[in-house]
């Protein structure tokens, strides 16, 4: 189901915890796996549950948990602003307006194209960089200001 | 930007760099792994380490504020079994983002610290928890632990030492709570982040149910420094009781956002200054000196207080996590408020009851306010439901989530009476939110 | 105030809870406490057997000096302590949760199928507010689908956890979770999946509210119209005991009756749910009698005037020896008795019990009756166990509960088995074989056992070379402080069962630990104090099959599913001249081969006694009325005795039969005893490719059973496969999947070939007791499979 290289990554992540507790690896390997699959649906899940040894009802307790799992589809680019307070303070809720608009498309929705889904994001740890946006949830970009947005929108093809 | 200010800086010392200032052979040529050369070499007893920090008052920087020192020392010293240090570095509360800084340009401080913490406490194993949002940064601090590996700082008895210790990373994937030590190690043992409910405290059942010590990353990254100067210089640097020096993490409406290092006891408005004052010049309205759960201060009040764990405290907030989110006058406080009961409402982890069901309860009940349709006995409501939730759930969050909203009704009341009979909002339109634009950087 | 050192070692304290000063156990919590002092504090997700969570946080009491209210589910009691539950703060604190437990939940009792026996509705009323100051729309909860018996509502939900809990550290595997997070936490199953835990009906018990209620009960009945009666499960050697709830003469639901050791307050889903039988359509409720190849209803007395000719006529004909009496071992220990009594008043020995046995050539020499070898109780305080030909998961479900309880303590437990089943618990050691070759794996353990421990062994083990895994198993016994070794149904049935037995005792002996035998149905034990098995002379239940009688009297018992080989069953009851069926079901086969069916009543309408596998002896009474013109089988077997002249027949009640046959044994029976000595042992029996592997799927263990609708669309009673692990189907150049042809002997039948990888290495493992593989024949032997 996965491919060998994703579960190469997974044994590396499984090879840092003692060995009757690869169940720790699931965070990792969930990640590991989305970026391979795009999202996480039901047999990925079952995968990892059973390539860790676990109950499949308690890796889907962990993806549904964490916001950064994504349960349904996404598209190519998933940008993540951040409207907490310390962020909107400067800019990051007018960030996503602009982002809404720019797309055509409200929160948790993904464009037509399948390019952008665009999710509003609790405090990303960046508060000092505000605007911030992650794509991907990998990317961190900071000071997004309209200019730096259409930018990045520009760049994710 | 790496660092935008400081007065005697520790933690920060190393950060000019910036990015191309963390690898191994930097934090070495600063200095760097003395400390732990000296401990392995000299054969520094665990107990001398643990006195230096009890000595040094080193707080703990993830929130609390418990003495670093005291918490090493509660760990079990014969235990027959594995022992774990662990490192908080979900750093989520928002305005808070001082650890990802310590991490990107310093993050050799972080393990050095771990590694001795280890030592201290006959610990054979330790792991870094990163909030997931910043997985560039949880990269690059796997990076460093391979830098250290290498240079056998880390394995099997390290420096020639009998010594022996493991270090690894871990990342989290957007759950506040993790946060939370005991959300944090379910979390870590591959679970949700639901906290236990203490006792059993983790340094007699943690990681896997063994004893464990967690400790905030800029806690790990000042033991290095701290050994260095010395405990009690340490303390001398900044006031009794308030050990040292910390990161402040200062965002909203200042000029220049980011982190500064200042001693403990240094005048807010030292720090406001620091940070460029108020952005075009407005007034300040209120803070937020400790991250998002601390009870909101007026900014007259602010003005006069000291960045301490026991001034702030005094006037009845929390130093916390040293998040300042500085406010000016063109804020509503429901709306900010708001914001703030959502996050907790999103973020709850859902197992207690008051916490899973208050905190939707208080977030809709301000987001009625706010939106022009609050009821007369709403805020009678909010205030008999926040002694509800808080002292009564598994974790601190029911009381983050509760705090604050106690804090701006306690300190605005006629903001949100006016949002309730009057349908709008105190301040007027125009100026609503103006503070709160597009923020380009730095310019220096 | 302080510490008080007990002379047994646990360390009492001093508290004071309500101003009640007790002395309690250290390390217990506050909660246990109070309960010790008869002190209620209100709680949803505390529950005895289950791990704390303390996450309702409706059990807060103030505790002296604490400067906030604390969970007395979590909280340990400690020297001196002061607890108050109703102080204000209390009360303050225990209403305030019960706002938010109430916030967002329907009020809606009236049409809630817990209303009146819900936990939160009986709480809310002592601590709820009248009205609800939450003005908000309320959460709603999608429902979510757990099976054939676990009905949903979700909304209601109060994410106490309970039933997850559950599902992981009782039934042994996590079936169900607490996905997303806060207000939006939901308990479910994994996506699509459903409840299949033989022991899922027990989170019904455990759900505080109306979120999980009982499929084949629900909207049954209001609670308050049902009546309580107790019984006694019909079903396994366990004896669980049983709360029947009647409305209208109607057994409508089924649940635990608490008893600490037998079931503590579990119920397997076949003991809960297996009521649904009673009322099966294919119930027998008159008399019947063949005439001319035609059925009609006969009463009672033209009935048992039929039958007493007929046997008569075929005594005096052919010689009571002719005649045959095959007894379900789930009929009560007052009908066995009288079933024996009867056979052996006309002169016949041919009776017997054990139905799906193939070995009997221990009898004679046991020294008593085969038993567990301890105590229910005792099981999960084993440290050491090796468990011989069993499927006990599926068997005995709340036995391998204990298992998985011991194993969880540190207990490890080895395997010897024809199937590598999932235990839900990880095996110490295991050895997997077909089964021919499970006594010499036994063998190999004994064996290693003496040389390790420096004994001789049995000099008929001579040739045997002890393998790594039996050395591995043996090394473990002998470090055991509570040690078993415990054969299961499949080991009972076993064609060498009595070799079985007699290395399992030469085992116990070298390793000084127990031996037991894992009771196979509700009356094991019962039937051999009833005497209900042949001596002399007489017939056992494999020869009453391999040499056909004229005349067979059933009790209880469709033996084309119930005996060691359905097929030689049907051959034998359809060249009889007359069979006798006293039964509580009819069935399409037993239509055919029978002439008369008597109606006799099933568990729940009669009184009756069951001597659990431990030798408890559990008598129990109706609970509802016979059905129909339905009789309970003891008082038929009275007047059958009457009509035949049997001298002793004349009994009152069923109290009167059972102290006959106990003859003053009082709550647990005499004479238990899993020796035999004189056995000899068969231990070279070749392997054949292929043997089959036949398990007795447990919802078509007995005529009950079989019978309940709900059971039956669970997944445990899946249509039987023939099921190869993967070297098999590969040898054979089969895929899964498809049709096979399968010949044993020369029957034969088709079925869908099954990848398990559990299977041992040549072996098919084809489920008996099912209507689909009864042409097959005997559970044990070798079989050809050829793509169909
Ligand atoms: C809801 C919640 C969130 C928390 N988040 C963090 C965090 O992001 N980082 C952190 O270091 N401590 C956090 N804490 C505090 C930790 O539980 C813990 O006290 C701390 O990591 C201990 O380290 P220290 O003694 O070095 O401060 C949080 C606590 C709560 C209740
Ligand atoms: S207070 Fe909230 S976040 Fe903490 S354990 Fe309880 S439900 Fe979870
Ligand atoms: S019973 Fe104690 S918190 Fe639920």
């Amino acid at each position: 189901m996965l491919s060998e290289s994703s579960l190469k990554k997974i044994d590396r992540e499984v090879a840092k915890y003692p060995a009757a507790q690869k169940q720790s690896a699931v965070m990792a390997a969930l990640a590991i796996a989305q970026d391979e699959k795009g999202w996480l649906d039901k047999d990925t899940i079952a995968c990892v549950a059973d390539y860790l040894g676990m109950a499949p009802v308690a890796v889907y307790e962990v993806a549904s948990f964490y916001n950064m799992y994504d349960l349904e589809p996404v598209g190519k680019y998933k940008l993540t602003v951040c409207t907490n307070l310390p962020c909107a303070l400067s800019g990051g809720a007018h960030a996503a307006e602009y982002v809404k608009e720019k797309l055509g498309v409200d929160f948790n929705q993904t464009t037509a194209d399948g390019r952008f889904t665009l999710k509003e994001g609790e405090c990303l740890g960046a508060c000092g960089d505000a605007p911030v946006m992650l794509v991907n949830n990998k990317r961190m970009c900071s000071f997004m200001t309209p200019m730096q947005i259409d930018k990045l929108i520009e760049e994710c093809k | 930007m790496a660092l935008l200010g400081a007065i005697n800086p520790l933690m920060t010392s190393g950060w000019a760099g910036g990015d191309a200032g963390w690898r191994l052979k930097d934090y070495v040529a600063r200095g760097g792994y003395e400390m732990l050369r000296k401990v392995l070499t000299e054969k520094v007893s665990p107990d001398d380490v643990i006195a230096t920090l009890k000595a040094s008052v080193l707080r703990g920087r993830g929130g609390a504020g418990f003495p670093t020192g005291l918490k090493w020392s509660f760990m079990p010293k014969n235990f027959p079994g594995d022992k774990y240090v662990v490192c908080n570095s979900d750093e989520g509360e928002p305005g808070t983002f001082k650890d990802r800084d310590l991490m990107r340009f310093d993050p050799h401080s972080v393990i050095e610290g771990m590694i001795i913490a280890g030592y201290a406490m006959g610990a054979a194993r330790g792991y870094n928890y990163i909030h997931g949002e910043i997985f560039d940064v949880y990269q690059r601090f796997e990076e460093a632990l391979d830098e250290a590996r290498a240079a056998g700082f880390l394995g099997s008895n390290i420096l020639g030492s009998s010594f022996s210790y493991e270090l690894f990373a871990h990342h989290g994937y957007g759950a506040y709570i993790c946060g939370e030590e005991t959300g944090l190690l379910e979390s870590l043992e591959g679970k949700k982040g639901q906290p236990r409910f203490k006792p059993p405290f983790p340094a007699s059942y943690g990681l896997y149910g063994k004893p464990t010590t967690i400790n905030n990353t800029e806690t790990f990254a000042a033991v290095p420094f701290i050994l260095r100067m010395g405990g009690e210089a340490y303390l001398n640097m900044g006031k009794p009781n308030n050990g040292g020096t910390k990161l402040f993490s200062v965002s909203g409406h200042v000029n220049k956002p980011g982190n500064y290092e200042i001693p403990l006891g240094t005048p807010f408005a030292k720090l406001l200054e620091m940070a460029g004052g108020m952005r075009g010049g407005r007034k300040l309205k209120m803070v937020i000196p400790g991250g998002s759960s601390a009870p909101v201060i007026p900014g007259e009040m602010m003005m006069d207080l000291t960045m301490d764990y026991d001034a702030i405290a005094k006037a009845g907030s929390m130093l916390g996590s040293g998040a300042v989110i500085v406010m000016d006058e063109t804020v509503c406080a429901v709306k900010a408020l708001e914001r703030l009961s959502y996050f907790y409402f999103e973020e709850s982890c859902g197992q207690c009851t008051p916490c899973r069901e208050g905190t939707g309860w208080m977030y809709r009940i301000v987001h009625r306010i706010e939106n022009g349709e609050g009821r007369p006995d709403d805020l009678e409501l909010l205030t008999s439901i926040t002694p509800n939730i808080m002292g009564r759930t598994i974790c601190a969050l029911g009381d983050a989530a509760a705090m604050p909203v106690s804090g701006f009704i306690k300190h605005y009341r006629s903001e949100f009476e006016y949002h309730i009979e009057n349908k709008r909002c105190l301040v007027p339109r125009d100026v609503q939110w103006a503070g709160s634009t597009f923020y380009t950087g730095p310019s220096c | 105030m302080g510490r008080q050192y007990l002379l047994y070692g646990a360390v009492m304290l001093e508290i004071e809870i309500d101003g009640q000063a007790a002395q309690v156990a250290e390390g217990s919590t506050v909660i246990e406490a109070a309960h010790q002092l008869g002190i209620y504090i209100p709680h949803f997700c505390y529950h005895k057997k289950l791990s704390i969570a303390a996450n309702c946080r409706m059990c807060l009491v103030q505790v002296e000096k604490a400067p906030k209210p604390m969970p007395a589910c979590a909280t340990p009691v400690s020297p001196g302590m002061k607890i108050f539950t109703h102080s204000d703060m209390a009360i303050k604190a225990q209403k305030g949760v019960m706002e938010f437990l109430l916030i967002n939940h329907p009020l809606d009792c009236p049409i809630c199928d817990q209303g009146g026996e819900c936990q939160l509705q009986d709480l809310a009323v002592g601590y709820g507010s009248s009205a609800s100051r939450y003005q908000e729309e309320k959460r709603v909860v999608s429902n979510k689908d757990l099976g054939p018996l676990v009905s949903t509502d979700m909304t209601r939900c109060i994410n106490c956890t309970r039933c997850v809990r559950f599902t992981q550290e009782i039934a042994g595997v996590m079936e169900l979770g607490q996905a997303f997070r806060g207000e939006f936490a939901e308990i479910m199953p994994f996506v699509e999946k459903t409840v299949d835990s033989e022991l899922s009906g027990n989170i019904i018990d455990l759900c505080p509210v109306g979120a999980l209620t009982s499929k084949p009960f629900r909207f049954g009945a209001r609670t308050w119209e049902l009546s309580r009666r107790k019984s006694v499960s019909p079903h396994d050697g366990l004896g669980s005991n049983l709360i029947v709830q009647v409305l209208h003469n109607k057994v409508l639901r089924v649940l635990p009756l608490e008893n600490e050791e037998i079931n503590e307050c579990w119920l397997s889903d076949k003991d809960r749910f297996s009521y649904e039988g009673l009322n099966s359509e294919q119930r027998l409720t008159k008399p019947m009698v063949k005439q001319d190849g035609k059925w009609i209803e006969a009463d009672w007395a033209a009935a048992l005037d039929y039958v007493s000719h007929a046997l008569r006529d075929i005594a005096a004909k052919d010689g009571a020896e002719s005649i045959g009496a095959l007894l379900s071992p789930h009929a009560t220990l007052e009908e066995l008795y009288l079933a024996q009594k009867l056979l052996r008043g006309i002169g016949s020995e041919n009776v017997d019990f054990r139905l799906r046995h193939s070995d009997f050539s221990a009898d004679g020499k046991r020294a008593g009756t085969p038993w567990l070898g301890m105590k229910v109780a005792e099981v999960d305080k084993l440290d050491r166990v090796l468990l011989v030909g069993s499927f006990v998961r599926k068997d005995q479900p709340l036995l391998a509960q204990r298992l998985r309880k011991a194993v969880k303590r540190g207990a490890r437990v080895s395997v010897l088995h024809a199937s590598d089943d999932d235990l839900l618990f990880k095996p110490f050691a295991k050895a997997i074989a077909a089964p021919s070759q499970l006594p010499r794996l036994l063998a190999e353990v004994v064996k290693a056992a003496a040389e390790s421990k420096g004994v001789a062994a049995d000099a008929a083990l001579s040739a045997i070379v002890p393998g790594e895994s039996a050395r591995k198993i043996a090394e473990s016994l002998l470090e055991a402080r509570q040690g078993a070794i415990l054969l299961g149904n499949y080991a009972q049935q076993h064609p060498q069962a009595a070799t079985l037995q007699a290395l399992g005792h030469q085992l116990a002996e070298i390793a000084g630990i127990r031996l037991g035998f894992l009771g196979e149905a509700a009356n094991s034990v019962g039937g051999y104090v009833a005497e209900a098995l042949p001596k002399g002379q007489g017939l056992n239940a494999a020869q009453m099959l391999a040499q056909p009688r004229k005349a067979y009297v059933l009790l209880g018992t469709e033996p084309e599913m119930d005996t060691a080989d359905g097929r030689a069953a049907l051959a034998a009851l359809e060249q009889a001249k007359t069979v006798v069926a006293l039964t509580a079901f009819k069935s399409a086969a037993m239509l055919d081969y029978a002439d008369v069916l008597l109606p006799i009543a099933p568990f729940a309408e009669t009184s009756g006694t069951f001597v659990s596998t431990e030798g408890r002896v559990q008598s129990f009474y109706a609970v509802t009325k016979p059905q129909g013109d339905t009789r309970p089988g003891w008082k038929v077997l009275r007047v059958l005795g009457n009509l035949l002249e049997v001298a002793g027949f004349d009994y009152e009640s069923s109290e009167q039969i059972r102290d006959e046959v106990l003859a003053g044994q009082d709550g647990f029976v005499s004479g238990l005893d899993n020796a035999a000595s004189g056995v000899s042992l068969t231990l070279d029996v070749a392997a054949s490719t292929f043997e089959r592997v036949a398990d007795v799927p447990l919802y078509f263990a007995d005529a009950l059973v079989r019978r309940a609708p709900s059971l039956q669309a669970a997944r445990d009673a899946v249509a039987p496969t023939a099921r190869l692990n993967a070297a098999s189907l590969s040898s054979l150049g089969i895929a899964a999947g498809s049709l096979v042809r399968v010949r044993q002997g020369d029957a034969s039948v088709q079925l869908l070939a099954e990848l398990d990888g559990a299977v041992a290495d040549g072996c098919v493992r084809i489920a008996a007791a099912h209507v689909d593989t009864v042409s097959l024949g005997a559970m044990f032997g070798s079989l050809s499979v050829e793509r169909a």
